[in-house]
């Protein structure tokens, strides 16, 4: 019994050091995607010559993958609660969030395959300077997010192994809401504003 | 209960810090105090290149229209020196003091996560020496340490130096995030029995409250860097005006970061002076939760004052008396500071060691750096004087005169606690005052300098009235300031050998990390006195007189 009360007390204290821990990078890495945006916003609102947002982006695709995207928030928490309660289907919602993930990181390149296409790059005008850098670190941080997905998804498939914590887990989804706020933040700027 | 049947963590033998003081155990130490004294080492090295850096220029301008350096040269020793001071010298001092001192003087047995404390020290030495490398492949930065577009663009300067640099302060920047977030959540979640957030000691309380402007201002650097890069890699437009953008853009963000900046080196050593003072003048602070709480209105008002550094701009009139005001806000807050230290020392019976004498030359050189500072937030003063010798003298009385000779009382007030020995106060009388009389020397004529005008960054001058003379007192001070950190170096040295033998306390100090051996054991702590107030080891020899008013 005294073993269980450590056992919860450790794992409380490391809960707690995780969580604040990954509050602080959150919100230090909102500065960073503060300031691209501001970049972005500064030089959309000076309407450089040649291609721009209004002309060559297209809302309502990207609209679709952005709906995988913030769906994949919901599924993620799932596979939190399902860890919190001890229910089966971890692994299950954590696959379909990292496949939710993966379509969407799809529809980016699916995009930047077409600009490219339209000779629309990151040197051509400030347009594709401040969008490729500001969707591009957003994608990276996309990326991250599925590695880091992916590690515990092997972690729980592989019960006798590992035993998955729960602190994990509650760090990775929180990064994971993150990454969704921010491409929330981006879409209005990028695709729903500077379209219009 | 059947599944109660392992134990959660496993309990790997611990080291012996003492018994296996190899260098394998340094490299791959995560331990607290370990890594500490590595910071402070890397800072201490790093100290001796920028401070070699400055006799370079020195030389070169002691006389005027001297040949002694390359006007390249010149520009590339001022880029380095004022990088290498600021990222690589008095960030990672205080943050190595800061390691060391702050799971100490909370009671606990490491920092929250020993194993990137290593890596946020790894990274900020691979910064440092990456930064440096630069020198062999081609040439070091020399565009100056905020790194202005477009002279950092490609078009101007086609050299790698740039990217070096750039490449350099991410990997430091990345570093001095992760302890930032460490120290943060050390402070909040590993404090001992007691020790609560009123009675934690003021030097952890700054460092905490540093920590936040370093989560919230590095970011900002590092997103202008990635662009900057961007820029010269990829053929980017951000700050390039010819194609549209902006450089002033660099300018804000830069400066975003760069204010918070100025604030992350000097919190901490705010710290320093608000514990050596009390003790060596026998009495609690003065209004502790007055210098907590100005604390925090200094961090918070830091991120609001940015652009004070851009009045040369011409930003317009609103902008300009926004920045002026908020600017000149600082000063409330930084007095309520030197005011509880005066009246922490008033009535006390205050025993002048030398980390005494530092704190005390500190809140006079620090007050000369400040209200310069308020000077040049008068925006049309800002104007005449920006970009001339007046500003050199005013960072350096605020980062040598202030935040250093902070750091010299913090090094003779903790070097026993650190290393177990003593260093010799007569040594330290010799440096004190070498350091004051070198220190005033070489920046005090600088104010003149500028006024009569010499901008800085210049690799050399016309024979203007007086302009000789004064450089030369600069260049004489600088080398009397170079030789007293050699008396600094000799005094530790021989404080290895021949240092008296410090014991846990020698100077009868009330906080947490005096309750310990000296060094401390690896395990910190055997027992930890009952924390009841801000003077634990007051209250322990004490009993019968507690400080009833502070401790609730």
């Amino acid at each position: 019994m005294d073993v269980q009360l450590l056992e919860n007390s450790a794992e409380g204290l490391l809960q707690k050091k995780t969580l604040l821990a990954t509050l602080l990078f959150v919100s230090s890495e909102a500065i960073f995607f503060a300031c691209l945006i501001a970049a972005y916003v500064y030089y959309a609102s000076s309407s450089p010559a040649g291609p721009n947002a209004q002309k060559v982006l297209d809302p309502l695709k990207t609209g679709f993958y952005t709906a995988c995207l913030l769906s994949s928030s919901l599924t993620v928490f799932f596979a939190e609660r399902a860890q919190r309660k001890r229910k089966p289907g971890l692994s299950r919602w954590l696959a379909a969030t990292m496949g939710l993930g993966a379509i969407f990181l799809y529809g980016e390149m699916h995009e930047y395959h077409r600009l490219l296409n339209e000779n629309v790059t990151i040197s051509r005008n400030l347009f594709g300077s401040t969008y490729y850098t500001l969707t591009g670190f957003h994608a990276l941080h996309v990326t991250i997010g599925l590695i880091l997905l992916g590690i515990m998804l092997v972690i729980s498939l592989k019960k006798k192994m590992f035993k998955p914590q729960q602190s994990a887990l509650e760090c990775i989804s929180y990064y994971w809401h993150f990454v969704d706020v921010v491409w929330v933040a981006v879409f209005s700027v990028v695709y729903l504003w500077s379209t219009q | 209960m059947s599944e109660v049947s392992v134990l959660p963590l496993p309990m790997r033998e611990l080291r012996d810090f003492e018994e296996k003081n190899t260098l394998l155990s340094w490299l791959s130490s995560c331990d607290h105090k370990q890594l500490g004294i590595l910071y402070l080492l890397t800072a201490l090295g790093f100290f001796i290149i920028g401070g070699c850096e400055a006799l370079f220029m020195r030389i070169q301008l002691a006389v005027p229209s001297n040949h002694f350096l390359k006007p390249e040269a010149y520009d590339q020793l001022f880029t380095l020196h004022g990088t290498t001071m600021i990222f690589l010298v008095v960030v990672p001092t205080l943050l190595g003091l800061s390691m060391y001192l702050v799971p100490l003087m909370i009671g606990a047995r490491d920092v929250a996560f020993p194993r990137l404390n290593a890596l946020g020290y790894w990274l900020l030495l691979f910064g440092g020496v990456f930064l440096y490398t630069s020198i062999f492949f081609g040439n070091a930065p020399d565009m100056g340490w905020f790194s202005y577009a477009p002279l950092s663009e490609k078009p101007y300067s086609s050299l790698p130096g740039v990217d070096f640099w750039a490449l350099g302060l991410f990997s430091i920047g990345i570093g001095t995030l992760a302890s930032g977030i460490n120290l943060i959540v050390t402070v909040f979640t590993m404090r001992a029995p007691g020790v609560t957030m009123k009675r934690l000691p003021l030097f952890a309380w700054m460092t905490m409250v540093n920590s936040f402007l370093i989560v919230f201002a590095l970011p900002a650097l590092n997103a202008s860097l990635a662009m900057l890069l961007i820029d010269r890699g990829l053929h980017a437009r951000f700050f390039t005006p010819d194609t549209g953008g902006s450089p002033i853009l660099w300018q804000h963000f830069f400066w975003s970061f760069g204010h918070p900046e100025v604030y992350i080196m000097v919190l901490p050593a705010f710290g320093i002076i608000s514990e050596v003072v009390p003790v060596f003048s026998r009495q609690p602070i003065f209004g502790y939760g007055f210098v907590a709480a100005s604390t925090v209105a200094i961090a918070l008002l830091s991120f609001a004052v940015w652009a004070h550094h851009m009045f040369a701009v011409g930003l317009g009139h609103a902008m300009d008396i926004f920045f002026a005001f908020g600017s000149m806000l600082i000063a409330v807050p930084t007095g309520i500071k030197i005011f509880n230290w005066v009246f922490t020392m008033w009535n006390g019976s205050i025993r002048f060691t030398t980390a005494m004498k530092f704190a005390t030359a500190f809140l006079v050189e620090f007050t000369v750096g400040g209200l310069s500072g308020v000077i040049f937030a008068v925006v049309p003063m800002d104007w005449q004087l920006t970009d001339t010798y007046v500003i050199v003298a005013h960072i350096h009385y605020v980062l040598f005169g202030g935040t250093m000779f902070a750091i010299f009382a913090g090094v003779y007030y903790w070097w026993p606690k650190m290393s177990g020995r003593m260093l010799s106060e007569r040594l330290g009388t010799w440096h004190f005052w070498t350091t004051v009389l070198g220190f005033n020397l070489t920046f005090f004529v600088q104010h003149m300098l500028g006024v009569a005008g010499m901008t800085r960054r210049v690799w050399t001058y016309p024979a203007m009235p007086h302009w000789g003379l004064l450089n030369m007192i600069s260049t004489l001070g600088a080398f009397l300031l170079a030789g007293s950190t050699v008396l600094l170096f000799w005094n530790m040295l021989r404080s290895r050998r021949h240092g008296h033998i410090a014991g846990p306390n020698p100077w009868e100090a009330w906080t947490l990390e005096w309750a310990t051996s000296s060094p401390p054991p690896l395990y910190n702590f055997a027992q930890i006195p009952p924390v009841h107030g801000p003077r634990p080891l007051w209250d322990l020899h004490h009993p019968d007189q507690q400080d009833r008013y502070l401790n609730k």
